[in-house]
């Protein structure tokens, strides 16, 4: 038998079919199908956690996701462990391991208890109140300790193991929920033709009909009638059933988050599928089916474990075959709980008594539990309990009468009523309207297309609800566009159960005494008098005193709770509860992994990882790869024994000795076609590329509107309407966007078009003395003697035998090429430069030998010396702003006050007077490094690198008033030291630029 | 120059095979593309050099029987794909020439496709791409430029249950990884 | 995630395809290079942030690539409408019920 409690002939579980669990270590068995709660209550245990703040002992309340005690740690293995679980959600596989959290060293012995004793200090506001002072303890101190202490659950540590999914689904109706008013709804919208797709949380669909067992369907039982209803909505092919699926966000114009846990319930998963499903449902029309979840009663010690609600304790007889004790007690305002008490007596279990506050119940229920031999009072009150690890005794009195008389029970079960569960019509910004007459919050105007039908929407009768159904799944079709002559008629329909009865705040014994605890959030340890005390300090809105007290936050959002809350707030504020207003139910409904969230989007796929046609052969030759945005470019090219330092020497000294070979191919490249080509450039550029001929390129910047250096980059005129244009490899995107920008919107006249081709080019750079002699041999159809082809001038022809777009261009300051080659060659021209290149001394390198290179010859680099705020003076690039033009983009920003002023910050050349000292880049730079701190700051360092070719260090920087400090001294102050720096100009090699030539 | 030896091409993603139950991911072959670009109103007249008529609706695409495409993409946008790997270069030449005022852009090696077959292919591509790809919002021959994961692709139906997945060269391999991901989950 | 009109596509489009940028009709002046500093901080730097109606551009930048404006309400997340680059200012009008629409008047020359 697996576990004493559970009740022979009981429930839709088969006996036989048996697994084994641990709970804090002792092994367990449950049934197949049990939840963890189920399987727990089967084994006589309550007792599942200790609470958020006081460390009470807890046990389950709920049977469903509106659970806020029974939290656990599920483990399959070490790496597959999730805290948080809720129990009564959880279903039981073979092997699980369920650990109690919040508990130390022992769920039933727990030292953090002791905040129960001390409850006093922990009302309302007690940490913003208490851990104020001294200000610096709050990091150090308090703050650790309280999270230490409060913590609910423990992460894992080791990487998830498991996978997840994502699918975007589109629909003509997404019906949420799976109770009698959702499939009802499904199967009309589908009999009309709709795509309709269905989730409940529920590994079974049936909603209410888990637990109540006296209706009929169609001449069948709730539950029978759902499962028929399911199984006639997997054969049609236009919807799709999802279970254990819960729809957590309702966003925007009917888009809607599901996830669906897909293995968590099995013992032996299979490998290859997810653990969890992300479905993205955008949905024509959205039908809110989500019922209603059952309120507790708030009075004094209304949470010991073996306290719950009533539907609970009908769920787990009616669905799991578990009696919830021996001897029940039952403490309602509401119809429903006694159709709990009926049950659970004809199952063998005592009820010793049925209290009621109401004066007046339905004498249909009362003559129903005369039957049955169970005492009914009314107008009473239950108004204390005892019991620490379980619940023991009631104690009940005569509302306003006193005194009170104590029963010996071991269960409790509690209803005051049943709140409409909104969240989604919420979510969805649907404001909720009080129903005067039902004293509850029902949706009011949807504000997207959807609507709620059943519970959710304050429809009782059962009849009502089917029909109500009908029509939402008919009206949805018709309004998704899709509704064809087919229908389906409501069946024939006798409800079982009363859901009449509606209680709502604190009841008798539940204060003002300071010292009762009658709990309004469970999970956040809120109890009625927080909530007073919140209105008596003066929170007057609700959302003040959902923050003040904490009540309904956290990952239950209210369920139980805010009614409660809300009505002690209007009690005490005297104010009617509509006109309190309800806070915010926010998403996730109930809480969602990250792995769910992230889904495919991890290890390779957590960002793309962009690699060159060549990046095989580099890393066969050794390269050491630098991530430069999402590229992978090669940094350096270390030889055995060399480390970086050593290798990036060598790569510099190699290319101005002999030649070396860089791969270039992640630059953005733009190819801009039409008769005004060069007119567009003229307007995105300073330069002027009229005078450009076809042959020839030049290197130009690009400003913002703001007068600010946004790019540049070498532009080639390929022919009198077509040019080649490159950009920064980080700026690709954006230059592209912001040329489509301005000829798309403000310069829309022009005959120009704009294509990305930043991949159909492999690029080449091929620099050094001996470049040329290396490649000529390899190219068709170009003249490339220096006469011919003279430094910034661009060929097509042919290399190895493909096409070529050669440039004669230069970032190192040596005489070079570019070889563009369409990308697929790459790998194989490079590899046939290599086989020239190599016997003749030259070398592969990297990114760093290409940053100290261009450092040697003061070229810059867009967003390493400039920062978005500076201009092409400020850069030393007026040479290449264009004076006659009448209009370009920055024109009117550069000549803004502020940056035409004096002392502006100016790009020179730094020299070490210790030649061996590398500046830090970023370093700040100051004119009197004996002033006082906070010293007056003149700018700082932006390149800074050793420089093999020169033997010493060599830097650049923006200083205020730079270009005027010529040979003057300036220091920079490190925290070890002071640096002292000559200014000079940003060309250290080659000044007349000779080599260029060769 | 007679002893040079022509370069061999590297395809990014040559010898990759993905897929799962009902869906295969396989690398397309190499074709010449061409990034079209010319007012609508002009477009008829290009329709003899390309031996096909461009499209002019969004979403839309032209398959000839030599396997030559046009795929819709903005409106004066188009992408032809063609099946010869030749073709870029001869029909960006072709089409400078046509006297009509046209940007064509040999694009023949920015862009690599994938494709993506069997009764789970459009329930594959869904995992990363928001759009509707339904049989009704995204018919055989439906095309468009879209956002699959985190990258830009064009997605293009060429059959019930086959799509092609063109994209740029260095996101091909996170579009494969992507699509053989996926496509483990397509039959769910 | 919001569907966006693209009103060169012809259709809603997932939000995830778009990009925002920024504030729509606000024209570069031809003669930009000789306007007043007050002129360009106009221009350049003022910007409406309105609770309420609000005239912005989006590029359907993974998609058609085109450039076009929208009239959003900022309050409900919801577009009243949007409209090719170039179009004038779309008029709209707030109901009574809070509800906003495209009016038949056309508001001005527009940019």
């Amino acid at each position: 038998m697996s576990g004493a409690n559970r009740i022979a002939g009981k429930g839709r579980l088969t006996p036989a079919r048996t697994v084994r669990f641990t709970f804090d270590g002792q092994a367990l068995t449950a049934v197949e199908g049990d939840t963890l709660a189920s399987a727990l209550i089967a084994n006589g245990i309550h007792l599942t956690g200790r609470s958020f703040k006081y460390h009470r002992p807890r046990g389950m309340l709920s049977a469903g996701p509106e659970e806020p005690n029974a939290l656990m740690d599920i483990g399959r293995d070490s790496a597959r462990r999730t805290p948080n679980v809720r129990a009564t959600v959880q279903e039981v596989f073979d092997g699980m391991q369920a650990k109690s959290q919040n508990r130390w060293p022992s769920l039933s012995f727990d030292i953090g208890a002791v905040n129960n004793l001390a409850s006093p200090m922990f009302a309302a506001g007690f940490y913003y109140k208490t851990f104020m002072w001294p200000k610096a303890a709050w990091k150090k101190l308090y703050e650790p300790v309280i999270r230490n202490a409060a913590g609910l659950g423990v992460s894992p540590s080791e990487r998830d193991p498991d996978h997840y999914a994502n699918h975007h689904a589109h629909c003509d109706v997404l019906v949420i929920g799976g109770g009698v008013a959702g499939l009802a709804a499904a199967l009309s919208a589908a009999h009309a033709g709709a795509e309709v797709i269905i989730c409940d949380e529920q590994p079974e669909m049936g909603g209410a009909f888990r637990h109540e067992t006296d209706t009929t369907i169609a001449g069948k039982s709730g539950f029978d009638w759902a499962q028929a209803v399911v199984a006639e909505l997997r054969a049609m092919d236009n919807v799709r059933v999802l279970t254990r699926t819960t729809a957590f966000g309702y966003q925007a114009q009917n888009h809607v988050g599901l996830v669906e846990r897909v293995t968590e319930h099995l013992a032996a998963p299979d490998a290859r599928l997810p653990r969890e499903r992300m479905w993205q449902v955008r949905a024509r029309q959205v039908v809110i089916a989500t019922g209603a979840i059952e309120r507790h009663m708030v009075f004094a010690n209304n949470d010991r474990p073996g306290i719950m609600l009533a539907s609970a304790a009908r769920t787990f007889l009616n669905h799991f075959g578990v009696a919830v004790g021996a001897r029940v007690g039952v403490y309602t305002a509401n119809d429903s709980a006694y159709n709990a008490a009926f049950d659970l007596k004809r199952a063998g279990v005592s009820i010793p008594v049925i209290v009621d506050v109401r004066p007046q119940v339905d004498a249909a229920l009362l003559a129903r539990a005369a039957d049955l031999g169970i005492e009914v009072l009314t107008g009473h009150a239950v108004v204390d309990t005892k019991g620490s690890l379980r619940v023991r005794s009631m104690k009940v009195a005569r509302i306003g009468g006193g005194g009170g008389k104590d029963y010996a029970i071991d269960a409790l079960i509690m209803s005051s009523g049943w709140t409409p569960s909104v969240h989604m019509y919420s979510q969805s910004r649907g404001k909720v309207v009080w129903d005067e007459a039902s004293e509850r919050f029902l949706p009011g105007v949807h504000p997207q297309a959807s609507m709620s039908i059943g519970a959710c929407n304050g429809t009782d009768d059962l009849n009502e609800t089917i029909a109500e159904a009908v029509r939402a799944g008919r009206e949805s079709a018709e309004k998704a566009g899709v509704a064809s002559g087919g229908g389906w008629a409501p069946p024939a329909a006798v409800a079982g159960t009363s859901w009449a009865g509606n209680m709502m705040g604190s009841g008798e014994g539940a204060g003002p005494d300071t010292t009762v605890k009658a709990f309004v959030d469970f999970q956040n340890d809120v109890t009625a008098k927080d909530i007073r005390l919140a209105v008596r300090e003066g929170m007057e809105s609700i959302e003040h005193v959902k923050r003040f007290t904490t009540n309904g936050m956290a990952t239950d959002q209210g369920k139980t709770s805010n009614i409660h809350g809300l009505a002690i707030a209007a009690e005490m504020l005297d104010r009617p509860l509509p006109k309190v207003g309800l806070t915010t139910f926010r998403s996730p409904y109930t809480p969602v992994t990250f792995g769910a969230i992230v889904n495919h989007s991890r290890g390779a796929l957590f960002d793309p990882t962009r690699k060159t046609p060549m990046h095989d052969w580099e890393a066969a030759h050794g390269a050491v790869f630098e991530d430069v945005g999402q590229w992978k470019r090669a940094w350096y090219y270390p030889r055995t024994g060399e480390d970086m330092h050593q290798a990036v020497n060598r790569e510099c000294r190699t290319v101005r000795e002999a030649a070396g070979l860089f791969d270039a191919s992640t630059l953005g490249k733009i190819e801009v076609v039409g008769p005004d080509a060069a007119a567009f450039l003229n307007l995105l550029y300073t330069n002027s590329w009229d005078k450009l001929e076809p042959g020839r390129c030049k290197y130009g910047i690009m400003l913002r509107e703001d007068g600010f250096i946004y790019d540049d980059g070498v532009v080639g005129r390929m022919a009198e309407d077509r040019f080649h244009v490159t950009t920064t490899t980080g700026g690709a995107p954006r230059v592209m966007h912001h040329m489509e920008d301005y000829l798309q919107t403000e310069f829309p006249h022009l005959k120009v078009w704009l294509t990305s081709t930043s991949e159909q080019w492999a690029v080449i750079a091929v620099q050094g003395p001996k470049a040329r002699e290396i490649i000529a041999p390899l190219v068709e159809g170009i003249d490339m003697s220096s006469e011919a082809m003279p430094h910034m001038s661009v060929r097509e022809g042919r290399i190895c035998g493909v096409p070529t777009r050669l440039f004669r261009m230069s970032f190192t300051g040596e005489a070079g090429f570019e070889v563009n080659v369409p990308a697929d060659y790459g790998k194989a021209v490079w590899e046939a430069i290599w086989a020239r290149a190599e016997p003749m001394g030259a070398c592969a390198y990297g990114t760093e030998a290409m940053h100290v290179l261009r450092a040697e010859k003061g070229y810059i680099i867009v967003g390493q010396d400039t920062d978005g705020t500076v201009t092409p003076d400020d850069a030393g690039l007026n040479w290449a702003v264009a004076k006659k033009k009448p209009d370009f983009v920055g024109i009117r920003g550069m000549k803004r006050p502020d940056l035409v002023r004096e002392g502006r910050k100016q790009l020179v050349g730094l020299q070490t007077r210790d030649p061996k000292i590398v500046l830090e880049e970023g370093a700040q730079i100051v004119a009197d490094p004996n002033q006082t701190v906070p010293m007056k700051m003149l700018g700082h360092v932006t390149s800074s690198y050793w420089s093999e070719n020169c033997g010493r260090s060599i830097a650049m920087g923006v200083v205020a008033g730079g270009r005027s400090l010529m040979g003057q001294t300036l220091y920079v102050p490190m925290p070890d030291r002071t640096i002292e720096v000559t200014v000079t100009d940003t060309v250290f090699i080659d000044k007349q630029g000779e080599r260029l030539n060769g | 120059m007679a002893d040079i030896a022509h370069a061999h091409r590297s395809e990014p993603l040559s010898g990759r095979v993905a897929g799962a139950a009902g869906v295969t991911v396989t690398p397309a072959p190499a074709a010449g593309r061409v990034a079209l670009r010319v007012n609508p109103s002009e477009a008829g007249q290009l329709s003899s050099i390309l031996g096909l008529a461009l499209p002019l609706s969004p979403k839309t695409s032209v398959t000839t029987e030599t396997g030559r495409m046009a795929l819709w993409l903005g409106p004066d946008e188009w992408l032809l794909i063609d099946a010869s790997v030749d073709a870029g270069p001869h029909l960006t030449s072709a089409l400078c020439e046509a006297g009509v005022l046209v940007s064509a852009v040999d694009v023949s090696h920015r862009n690599t496709a994938i494709l993506v077959e069997g009764a789970g292919a459009q329930a594959t591509l869904e995992s990363g791409c928001p759009q509707n790809l339904s049989l009704t919002a995204f018919p055989v021959g439906a095309c468009s430029r879209t956002v699959l994961g985190k990258i830009e692709v064009v997605i293009l139906r060429t059959g019930a249950e086959a799509f092609r997945v063109e994209c740029w060269r260095s996101f091909s391999d996170y579009a494969f990884t992507f699509l053989a991901d996926a496509a483990g989950d397509a039959l769910a | 995630m919001l569907l966006i009109h693209c009103p060169y596509c012809q259709e809603e489009r997932p939000e995830l395809e778009f990009r925002n940028t920024g504030e729509a009709h606000i024209a570069r002046p031809a003669d930009i290079a000789n306007i007043s500093d007050e002129a360009f901080e106009v221009f350049f730097f003022l910007r409406d942030n309105p609770k309420g109606l609000t005239y912005e551009r989006w590029r359907h930048i993974h998609g058609c690539g085109r450039f076009f404006n929208a009239v959003r309400d900022t309050v409900s997340d919801k577009f009243v409408t949007t409209y090719k680059a170039g179009l004038p200012k779309v008029a709209v009008v707030r109901a009574d019920d809070g509800s906003v629409r495209v009016s038949d008047r056309v508001e001005g020359a527009g940019l």
